[in-house]
């Protein structure tokens, strides 16, 4: 198998805030200094140029894909995926380092790039197809193809402002899945569209690899990362943090993610309350696993410092999604509770949550109806997905994912 | 690493920081002609869709602008030579708007395209190349609407065998046009101002070429001045191909050619530095 891509020491820095100094009399004044081999005039005595002004978005990446492989490529936002994608594709050019390619490249996120609104389906073919690399004579000998593909034959010769925005992406996603690229990039597409469309993408990525043709995914869809790469690699701020087979570079972005065991302890003087009573620890322990995903069930540990005795006393625990939908609200026995610290914990099962972002708030409550105090999201923590002989990999909607009985008769 | 090496022969991409400052790259651009072509056939089409006069405007506009200088110089009564004052204007309108509309449509190629190449890369200057060779198309066409003016005054006027040397004047002022254009659009990532100084420029540099009054009539002194203007020569030349009065000497063409090639290599140059990262700053 030889080698189509090889990223050698890639790296790519951006000068934050302004760029130049703003004024061209300035710029001018500082390239003569340089020039001349002056200190930089506009700077105050003694400054240097620091790295402050400066992010480091990618930094010495290396690794190379053979041919016919579907490389994943992973990382939270701001990781350097983009980035990356957008060196490889040409788009901007990397500050250091060198990426070595054979053949053609394109991206199906370039769908619709370069369509004209007044001019026709037919003619924003040939013209789209000349954008994504394509010679007039490639998209002629495709032209019927792509036409029935996207199943606007009626139309083609209509403006395409004429069309609805399904047919747009429609015939704009038949242009780009009819080309050859000997690299094919595949950026998060699955986040967006229909399930149709994510489908026809999937399918087009598997036609591509089967012969021969390799590809690079970027996604935060690990179910469908697992189950399309045989390989993935790992950024983490902007660096290559693991480079292997996907269920273990998978299993290990998880755990380097995941709050295991998370723990919030707050010292006397510190802790968040009133005179009533004070938070002092917070704590998530996952049921028999390192990582929290839907399969394990968690128990969320709380202890509080209570300043006077509470006859009748008990909490009540909310979890929201972090783009704050209230999930759920669960309230506990009523103890009575003397002065001191009070430990308490509540445990929410395997199959039942969601996966995604949560954050907890807890009261504390006395006589079942007074506040005593409300701790507003005191931890917040990811709970990911995790399935097992699935074919679909979008997203599983609904506030909870609850594993219920089921009976099919 | 000798296997390194002989493979290192048959990557057909690599991607590195900066491209030597000395790389025009045309076998790449050769490569995307047909993209050229269609960008070509795209700017023509889709200006005047859905106007009624459609590509009529092609005449329409420099008939305005005509009608409107010439008004103005029968007001001042600015001497044209013998020529008549509309057939004076026209040809000059119609040589200079070939120049002003590639210099004007080139000098935003970063910025008002930076959504298409913020996502797939092709060849920077297929954009600009594609506006020049658009408005040759249009300029054709207008060429076209100096011939029945031509007929109609065909006493006063003594058209030469200089007509052969208007492609030659045409590749001088599509040099200009597109050298200027992308040096600008180069500087225009870092300075917006000159995308609002573009217009206003433009209109003065009219006034500093003689597009609506003859160069014969700048006094002796000052007419060494005004043969400076690159442009001068140019306009001067194509009038006394059509009409037979103008004022203009070899080296002088030369001068614009020189100039023009110049203008050409330098824009083109900062072009190509600045291209592999504008992204970055616009």
């Amino acid at each position: 198998m030889s080698t189509v891509i090889r990223v050698e020491n890639v790296s790519k820095v951006y000068q934050l805030g302004k760029v130049g100094t703003g004024t061209l009399a300035s710029d001018i004044q500082r390239t003569i200094a340089k020039l001349s081999g002056k200190e930089d005039p506009l700077l105050r005595i003694g400054e240097k140029y620091s790295e402050d002004g400066i992010h480091i978005a990618l930094r010495d990446v290396s690794f190379s894909v053979t041919q016919g492989q579907v490389l994943g490529i992973i990382g939270k936002n701001g990781a350097g995926k983009s980035t990356l994608l957008k060196i490889v594709s040409r788009v901007t050019a990397p500050t250091t380092g060198k990426i070595k390619m054979k053949g053609r490249l394109a991206s199906l996120l370039e769908v619709g790039t370069g369509f004209h609104p007044e001019l026709s389906g037919r003619e924003n073919i040939f013209l789209n197809g000349a954008i994504l690399g394509m010679t007039k004579k490639e998209v002629a000998r495709k032209f019927d193809e792509i036409v029935e593909f996207s199943g606007v034959a009626k139309f083609i010769d209509t403006p395409v402002k004429r069309y609805s925005s399904g047919m747009y992406v429609r015939l704009a996603f038949a242009v780009a899945a009819h080309l050859e690229p000997e690299i094919l990039i595949v950026d998060e597409v699955l986040a967006v569209g229909d399930a149709d469309f994510q489908r026809k993408c999937l399918g087009k990525m598997k036609d591509v690899s089967s012969q021969g043709r390799t590809v690079l995914f970027v996604s935060h869809n690990m179910e469908a990362v697992k189950n399309l790469c045989q390989e993935v690699v790992l950024l983490e701020k902007g660096q290559v943090a693991e480079i292997g087979n996907p269920t273990a570079v998978i299993n290990s972005y998880f755990k380097r993610n995941t709050l295991y065991s998370s723990k919030v302890i707050f010292e006397e003087a510190k802790a968040p309350g009133n005179e009533n009573v004070k938070l002092r620890k917070v704590e998530l322990q996952i049921h028999d696993g390192e990582t929290l995903d839907i399969n394990h069930g968690f128990d969320l540990y709380f202890e509080f410092e209570l300043k006077n005795d509470y006859p009748e006393f008990n909490f009540s625990l909310n979890l929201f999604s972090i783009t704050g939908e209230h999930i759920f609200n669960t309230v506990s026995t009523v103890v009575s509770a003397k002065k001191g610290n009070i430990k308490g914990s509540c445990t929410v099962p395997s199959n039942l949550m969601n996966s995604g972002n949560y954050t907890i708030s807890i009261m504390a409550v006395s006589q079942r109806s007074i506040t005593l105090f409300y701790f507003q999201n005191v931890m917040n923590f990811e709970i990911f997905d995790n399935r097992e002989n699935e074919k679909w990999f979008g997203n599983i909607s609904g506030a909870v994912r609850p594993k219920l009985d089921w009976k099919i008769f | 690493m000798m296997q390194g090496e002989t493979q290192q022969d048959e990557w057909t991409q690599v991607i590195e920081p900066t491209e030597g400052i000395f790389n025009f790259n045309l076998r790449e651009l050769w490569r995307y002609r047909d993209l050229i072509l269609l960008f070509v056939r795209r700017d023509f089409i889709a200006v005047y869709k859905q106007t009624i006069l459609g590509p009529l405007w092609h005449f329409l506009q420099p008939l305005f602008t005509t009608a409107v200088y010439t008004i103005f110089i029968s007001i001042v009564k600015v001497p044209t030579d013998e020529i008549p004052r509309i057939l004076f204007i026209l040809t000059g309108v119609v040589i200079w708007n070939y120049f002003s509309s590639c210099l004007v449509k080139t000098s935003n190629t970063f910025i008002g395209n930076a959504s298409i190449f913020g996502k797939v890369y092709f060849p920077r200057l297929v954009i600009p190349i594609a506006v020049v060779i658009s408005n040759l198309m249009s300029f054709c066409i207008q060429c076209l609407l100096i011939i029945p003016f031509l007929f109609f005054y065909r006493e006063n006027i003594h058209p030469n065998f200089y007509i052969l040397f208007i492609p030659f004047l045409i590749l001088i002022l599509a040099m200009m046009g597109l050298g200027l254009g992308v040096l600008v659009s180069s500087l225009t990532i870092k300075y917006r101002d000159l995308n609002y100084l573009i217009g206003f420029s433009v209109q003065l540099a009219m006034y500093a070429t003689p597009v609506i009054y003859p160069l014969s009539l700048i006094p002796g002194r000052f007419k060494s001045i005004a043969m400076l203007n690159p442009l001068s020569p140019v306009v001067e030349i194509f009038r006394y191909a059509l009409l037979g009065k103008g004022t203009f000497s070899m080296e002088t063409i030369l001068y614009s050619a020189g100039t023009a090639l110049l203008i050409l290599i330098t824009g083109v140059l900062m072009f190509r530095r600045v291209e592999n990262s504008f992204m970055d700053t616009v």
